[in-house]
């Protein structure tokens, strides 16, 4: 402890070094998002539940919730803490499916505009595992337009009543809560009517139906709203002042690739990680193409390491320099903008390198033919959290300074803006 | 990482960043585009004095960094060479002094030539490659041939691009013996038998030549490392020289960005500066992701060549195959959004996208870095 109280970097260093080795289980081979394309082979909802054991764990163990105030449940310390969290965990299990979007951005985005009282209740829950949250933010009507959210909420005594839908939350069906922007006030202008809730996902009026992806996944769901009811002690932030938390969770949700401090996942990069060997799912699919002594192939698979590295290389230089404030929050974008393409060209990369058998393949090359079905998904890793299209905006709006693009949907009523071209126009 | 500079490493790359911006502005680079040089020999020495020379030596040779870790300080100053396109062969001599100095012998039997190129009084450069097919990663231009009595080698063939190899005053020339192992020489560019050839280059002040050995003499006290087994020391060089060169082209894609950024808010089209066009602006967010990029992976490979990780080969590749082709299609669109300008003398982009064009070329070009890291991962997988 220095004189400040807060731990020194190196002796929490050590301190967790020691208990993860432990108690913490070792590394398997999976993904971080529900329906990830590197799975482990369990079901998820086992998954799932390993996860919050994981939790669990941690939280047990004093070692949860690294940038998260004590007083809910975390440890009060700081961003460079939690960097040194993610290098040690290098090598471990880890909470992986609770990291996105229950961490960030839903605790974020609580732990920044809730009331003492909402996170005195949720936060050490979520820090135990106990509760998994989705957010409930895209609306089948439009994913990048966030504020053009059509599902209402109206008022009633101390109750508000949710109406419409949402859409996109991966694994509804194994969370417990969700946070939702919803429209509070049609009669005045887009931003200016929106208001942030937290609902819970098994209350009475909420139906949920799975969306079958081009690849056979069938992890995200749509969730319908008809009169749910919920206290207005559920609410986050003043009423109609939805945008600005929905700004800084929209932002929150850009940290994703690269710089959150409430991100515990491993880092790459580490000393432990130059001992071991380094996995590159391209020799995989290669050598199972019997392709591993073919020059075009070595190409191809010297490009997707360079993206997949460079990729993480990007992350830890955005995150230095937003920590020690040289750039500002927007240059998360260029982590976004970065990481969609490089898996979006990898996906390229492994359905090249599978060659026919990504057409049509016998069931003992599924590890091949995937590569295939992998492909036909392939512009979600630019779609999902928020379009690259987006980004490029945010970063060059926000970070360069650039014009912001003209809005044809400012200072008018949100029920007079065209939602579709005019009737009898076609 | 570059992004956690100490106040000593700040200072040192500010005094480069000044010296540069005082002695070599953009119009003396331009004023340098037709001397046979590129660069003068007291701009060179007074270089030396600020430590460009001298980071990559040992303290017993003479030499010393700033930071206890002399690769980072010299990326700092390549970073700078970048950023002003500046003169020198920067690459060359820090290759060549870091070779000298690697082993306490060799220390002891270059050590006048050491001295001179840390203060600057002598150049030096590294001989390589040789004229294709031999300007592959891995293959090498000259040949040593031990002579019938025992007492040194013979070297034949010509080994090229060599940076600044007409101006060189001594050469450190690696080359193939009969059974295919390495050898290096240093060996003074008067040597008898030894001739150079400026060749045509893309740079304002770089300058580069074809050095043909006919039958050159050299002896044991000529050698650096061990005959006929220097694969490793050229690997060390090898990486060196491309995370210089790295960091070169950073620094020249953040000055080209930078140029073209500002020109975007003050060139107007039908009413409008072009960084209001949507379709420019996701441009610019795309170069800016390339830029960080490249600085990203320059970084981190530097420090596992620094601390020579297990993973630094594959690491130095991969920044080469990703800084390489990220960095001339940053220069062409900077050159794009400029417009007719663009593609003009006039303007100093082009002083930038040269810098960046030949450095991508040397040194491994991206796709043979692609191969070297297929082959680091699969033979690592199989192992």
């Amino acid at each position: 402890m220095t004189s400040t109280g807060v731990e020194d970097v190196e002796s929490f260093r050590l301190r967790l070094r020691a208990w993860l080795a432990e108690n913490m289980p070792k590394a398997r081979h999976r993904g971080e998002l529900i329906g990830s394309s590197i799975d482990s082979g369990l079901p998820e909802e086992e998954e799932m539940m390993g996860d919050r054991a994981r939790q669990r764990l941690l939280y047990d163990g004093g070692f949860a919730g690294v940038c998260f105030p004590v007083e809910y449940g975390g440890m009060g310390l700081t961003p460079e803490h939690q960097r040194v969290f993610c290098e040690e965990l290098d090598g471990y299990d880890y909470p992986a499916l609770l990291q996105l979007p229950t961490f960030v951005p839903c605790a974020a985005v609580l732990l920044e505009f809730g009331t003492h009282e909402q996170k005195l209740e949720h936060l050490p829950r979520i820090l135990s595992g106990e509760e998994v949250w989705m957010q409930l933010l895209s609306e089948p009507s439009g994913g990048s337009d966030a504020a053009g959210a059509q599902t209402t909420a109206f008022r009633d005594g101390d109750e508000w009543v949710i109406n419409g839908s949402k859409i996109w939350t991966s694994g509804a069906w194994m969370a417990d809560w969700g946070l939702a922007l919803v429209r509070t006030n049609p009669d005045v202008g887009k931003h200016a009517g929106l208001t942030v809730f937290m609902v819970p996902l098994k209350a009475p009026g909420i139906e949920l139906h799975r969306i079958e992806m081009l690849n056979g996944v069938d992890d995200f769901c749509q969730e319908f709203f008809t009169d749910v009811r919920i206290p207005d002690s559920y609410r986050i932030g003043e009423i109609n002042a939805g945008w600005t938390v929905g700004t800084r969770w929209m932002y929150h949700e850009r940290t994703i690739g690269g710089g959150s401090p409430y991100l515990t996942r491993p880092a790459k990069g580490n000393a432990a990680e130059h001992k071991r060997r380094v996995v590159e799912p391209a020799v995989a699919v290669a050598r199972a193409a019997g392709r591993l002594s073919d020059p075009l192939a070595r190409q191809l698979i010297g490009e997707a390491h360079t993206l997949s590295t460079v990729g993480e290389a990007l992350g830890e230089r955005l995150g230095a320099l937003m920590r020690n404030g040289a750039m500002s929050e927007h240059g998360a974008g260029l982590g976004r903008l970065f990481n969609g393409n490089a898996r979006v060209r990898a996906t390229t990369i492994g359905y090249e390198l599978a060659g026919s058998a990504a057409a049509a393949w016998e069931d003992e090359d599924e590890e091949v033919g995937r590569n295939g079905t992998e492909f036909l998904v392939r512009q979600a890793a630019c779609i999902g959290g928020g379009t690259t299209e987006i980004s490029a905006n945010v970063v060059s709006e926000r970070l360069l300074g650039m014009p912001r693009e003209q809005t044809l949907d400012r200072n008018v009523a949100f029920r007079d803006i065209p939602k579709g071209p005019p009737a009898g126009s076609r | 990482m570059d992004t956690e500079l100490s106040s000593d490493q700040t200072f040192f790359r500010q005094t480069t960043a000044k010296f540069l911006d005082d002695h070599l502005p953009t119009s003396a680079v331009r004023e340098l585009r037709h001397s046979p040089d590129g660069f003068d020999r007291s701009y060179w020495k007074r270089g030396a004095e600020l430590g460009w020379t001298s980071l990559l030596a040992s303290e017993q040779a003479g030499g010393g960094s700033i930071s206890g870790s002399g690769l980072i300080d010299l990326t700092l100053v390549a970073h700078e060479f970048g950023r002003h396109a500046a003169a020198g062969p920067l690459l060359a001599a820090n290759v060549v002094a870091a070779a000298l100095s690697r082993r306490e012998q060799d220390v002891g039997r270059h050590g006048a030539v050491l001295s001179g190129i840390l203060s600057g009084d002598v150049v030096a450069t590294w001989a390589w490659a040789g004229r294709r097919p031999d300007d592959k990663l891995g293959r090498v231009g000259v040949r040593a041939t031990p002579t019938a009595a025992g007492d040194g080698w013979t070297l034949t063939g010509t080994a090229l691009p060599v940076e600044a190899g007409a101006q060189a005053d001594q050469v450190l020339v690696t080359t193939a013996g009969p059974d295919g192992g390495l050898s290096q020489f240093l060996v003074p560019t008067s040597a008898s038998g030894l001739s150079r050839r400026p060749l045509k280059t893309l740079d304002m002040t770089r300058r580069y030549a074809a050095l043909d050995f006919a039958d050159v003499r050299v002896g044991p006290e000529s050698l650096v490392g061990a005959a006929g087994d220097a694969a490793d020391d050229v690997e060390r060089q090898l990486q060196l020289a491309v995370m210089i060169s790295c960091a070169e082209t950073v620094g020249a894609m953040e000055s080209a960005f930078e140029m073209t950024l500002a020109w975007a808010f003050d060139r107007y089209s039908f009413g409008r500066p072009l960084a209001s066009y949507q379709a420019l602006k996701h441009r610019f967010a795309y170069m800016k992701s390339w830029l960080e990029a490249s600085h990203g992976i320059a970084a981190q490979a530097a420090q596992a060549v620094q601390f020579e990780r297990e993973e630094a080969p594959r690491l130095v590749s991969v920044a080469k195959s990703y800084i390489g082709d990220h960095s001339v299609e940053l220069m062409q669109d900077c050159v794009q959004l400029h417009g007719g300008i663009g593609v003009t003398y006039e303007l100093d982009l082009h002083l930038f996208l040269r810098r960046a064009s030949q450095n991508r070329m040397l040194y491994g070009v991206p796709d043979e870095h692609r191969e070297r890291i297929a082959e680091i991962l699969i033979s690592g997988e199989a192992a």
